[in-house]
């Protein structure tokens, strides 16, 4: 019987940003119980006792409860420290680098990407209205200059915080792959030499290409 | 010596970096004055330091380290043995700190920092305030300020009985949204909040902080 719980459901970006680490780190024994947006789930007394944002996804281990998605997989990290991809680096300096581009996802590329997909693919389920093209247009350009940074970094390595996948690589894929894949921006990476290269590598690694299947096997679920 | 941060002490973002070296105990570094006025930000030689050309940066030896919160718990973990333990002892203290952090990160920052951007940071530009987004934004507040009261009702600090980095993330803006942007009523009508908010901008950490303001 696992004793953790992931809430949500693996459309959402956040939720799979949680279930990529726990691959990552080789844990399988966790449970997925639904919380679905469409229908207000995130909404009911039960589930705000557990996360008071009404957001997914929250996240129990035993009776210890958590949320927020970079904080959930920062204490996966931690917690299985001893096994899996090291996911901070090595020493203080590595997991300074870490840290640095994990803000650089929270802070920069994140808004950015989400409101782009947002209103590319969810306004008109989430709000009941069409795309809003200025929006989508003032997104591209700051994100074209964000691309930028990110392709001079990754020219000079392989990772963003250096030569080691880490947890600030992690954290960028699942809504790469809602621009790329969902909202088709995918010229945005394929322009970029080295930035395609990066995100090549790290979508093919075995935890994300998991998580595809669970998300996957979801949408059949629906069907 | 080995530290140096460019930034400015009047800079939200540079503050939460200073109030964490004083937090522990760190007097011994430079602070390098950035003038964003003419543009030092987006000059060659600081976006070599910075790509994303804005301010903080911190240098310690040959490691170079942007974005504040990054920077702080960098500052935490190196000085570890030294000052006020800012990320928790044990596995879940840490836990609820990250979480606390993010909470600031992704619902409070985001709404606090619109406000600022209408009410101060754009004025300062010649900017006139749009009056409907800093309505819609003072609701979203008001939610988010529900559920911190609620919290701290039964907790001391944001991650427990313990002052911590998720505490003290949050002065920079929430001071300058009482104090600049004069938007503070959310904070002063609600009993917890308003304690917690006392207890945390009254630390000597932050006094110091403003008092190298009124010196710049």
């Amino acid at each position: 019987m696992a004793s953790l719980m992931v809430y949500g459901k693996a459309y959402s970006a956040n939720v799979t940003r949680v279930l990529t680490t726990l691959a990552e780190k080789n844990v399988d024994d966790y449970q997925m119980v639904p919380i679905d947006l469409l229908t207000g789930a995130n909404k009911t007394p039960e589930y705000l006792k557990l996360q008071p944002f009404g957001q997914i996804p929250a996240f129990q281990d035993g009776d210890f409860t958590l949320y927020e998605s970079r904080a959930i997989a920062r204490y996966i990290s931690d917690k299985y420290e001893g096994q899996g991809t090291a996911l901070f680096g090595k020493t203080v300096r590595d997991k300074a680098l870490v840290n640095q581009w994990l803000e650089v996802e929270s802070q920069n590329y994140n808004p950015c990407v989400w409101k782009i997909v947002f209103e590319c693919v969810f306004s008109q389920m989430f709000e009941g209205r069409p795309t809003n093209e200025a929006v989508v247009k003032e997104q591209l350009e700051k994100l074209e200059k964000i691309l930028d940074v990110y392709e001079a970094q990754l020219t000079h390595h392989k990772y963003l915080a250096g030569d080691l996948f880490s947890l600030a690589d992690l954290a960028h894929i699942p809504v790469t792959n809602n621009l790329i894949n969902v909202a088709k921006k995918g010229e945005l990476f394929a322009s970029r030499k080295h930035l395609n290269a990066w995100w090549d590598d790290i979508s093919s690694r075995p935890s994300w290409q998991k998580v595809v299947q669970i998300m996957q096997a979801e949408q059949q679920e629906q069907k | 010596m080995s530290i140096t941060l460019f930034g400015t002490a009047g800079s939200t973002c540079t503050s939460l970096v200073l109030t964490t070296l004083f937090e522990k105990q760190v007097q011994d570094f430079v602070l390098k004055n950035v003038n964003l006025a003419k543009g030092e930000h987006k000059k060659p030689e600081y976006l070599k330091l910075q790509p994303f050309g804005v301010i903080p940066v911190l240098q310690d030896g040959d490691l170079t380290i942007f974005e504040s919160r990054a920077i702080a718990r960098y500052v935490s973990d190196k000085y570890e043995g030294q000052g006020t333990p800012l990320l928790g002892k044990t596995e879940k203290e840490r836990a609820l700190v990250n979480q606390w952090l993010e909470v600031e990160s992704q619902n409070y920052y985001p709404v606090v920092s619109s406000i600022a951007y209408q009410l101060v940071f754009g004025p300062r530009r010649g900017l006139k305030p749009d009056e409907k987004v800093v309505e819609q934004q003072l609701e979203k507040f008001e939610k988010i300020l529900d559920i911190y009261e609620e919290h701290l009702a039964k907790n001391e600090y944001l991650a427990g009985n313990f002052f911590s980095l998720a505490d003290l993330s949050h002065i920079p803006y929430t001071y300058l949204l009482l104090h600049q942007a004069k938007k503070g009523e959310g904070i002063t009508s609600r009993k917890h909040v308003k304690a917690w908010w006392d207890k945390i901008s009254s630390r000597p950490s932050w006094k110091q902080l403003l008092d190298l303001r009124a010196q710049s």
